[in-house]
């Protein structure tokens, strides 16, 4: 049997979260790439444009989700890599509450972005 | 339950011709997760400069964004850096699906030869890549 080993605490909320972002990450980011690279050139890419991707519900929701599960797949990931490297005790309870305040004004901030490019606001 | 086993520092680099496949599988992952997390921000920090809400940039019908970011796009850098971005996260996609299986004990054995896998189909997708992202500024 090979010798299992995860940097991560295995049954916890945090590393089932991390697998779910990622199932579903895994799908987003290449369609994103592929919308704003392919679909469309990103040099083509024009206010219009983006207005019109974002107009709709079905985009706006998928970019919504992105972001959230984007923030908090690699915010998480930043905090395990920590804790591996070995962050411990007040340390980390210091970077965690850092992190979050982070990826919480990530998620803000890219909420009004996403608000401003749709008509739908 | 799972186990674990005393592997050292990891992050002693002197070590690195005993690296097996798993283990720069386990370095390229926390690499590219560094990079896409800090491009993140950065994307989220760029679309502000140019659409910030309540501000002129995103008053009017936009032209501010789209100047904004066909500027950008005019930049060989830029272009190259999109490469970049690009190789890291089809790097990321494609060694996470590649852990999912691990997670699942699927593949266990030949765990070092998808990562390999990985590295190809990286490898070959940048490369077909490139005409599309140089395309206009070469």
């Amino acid at each position: 049997m090979a010798e299992h080993y995860s940097s991560f605490n295995r049954g916890t909320w945090r590393w089932f979260l991390q697998r779910v972002t990622a199932v579903f990450l895994i799908g987003a980011l290449a369609f994103h790439f592929v919308m704003l690279h392919f679909v469309n050139h990103a040099a083509s890419i024009t206010f219009a444009g983006t207005e019109a991707r974002m107009g709709g519900i079905l985009y706006f929701t998928l970019m919504m989700t992105f972001l959230v599960t984007a923030a908090f797949h690699g915010i998480n990931g930043v905090y395990n890599a920590l804790i591996n490297m070995g962050l411990k005790g007040t340390q980390k309870k210091v970077v965690a509450a850092i992190l979050v305040v982070a990826g919480i004004a990530l998620i803000v901030q890219g909420t009004r972005v996403a608000i401003a490019m749709s008509p739908m606001f | 339950m799972s186990q674990s086993y005393d592997r050292g520092i990891v992050e002693s680099f002197g070590r690195w011709r005993e690296f097996s496949a798993g283990m720069w599988a386990w370095i390229f992952h926390k690499l590219t997760g560094w990079i896409l997390v800090g491009y993140l921000f950065t994307h989220i920090a760029v679309l502000s400069t140019a659409i910030e809400p309540g501000t002129i940039a995103a008053a009017g019908d936009g032209e501010f964004y789209t100047s904004t970011l066909q500027g950008l796009e005019e930049l060989l850098i830029v272009r190259f850096l999109e490469v970049g971005l690009l190789a890291v996260a089809v790097f990321h996609i494609m060694n996470g699906i590649r852990l999912l299986f691990v997670d699942l004990g699927i593949g266990l054995t030949s765990q070092d030869k998808s990562f390999y896998a990985s590295l190809v189909l990286t490898g070959a997708i940048t490369v077909a890549s490139i005409p599309t992202f140089l395309a206009g500024v070469l």
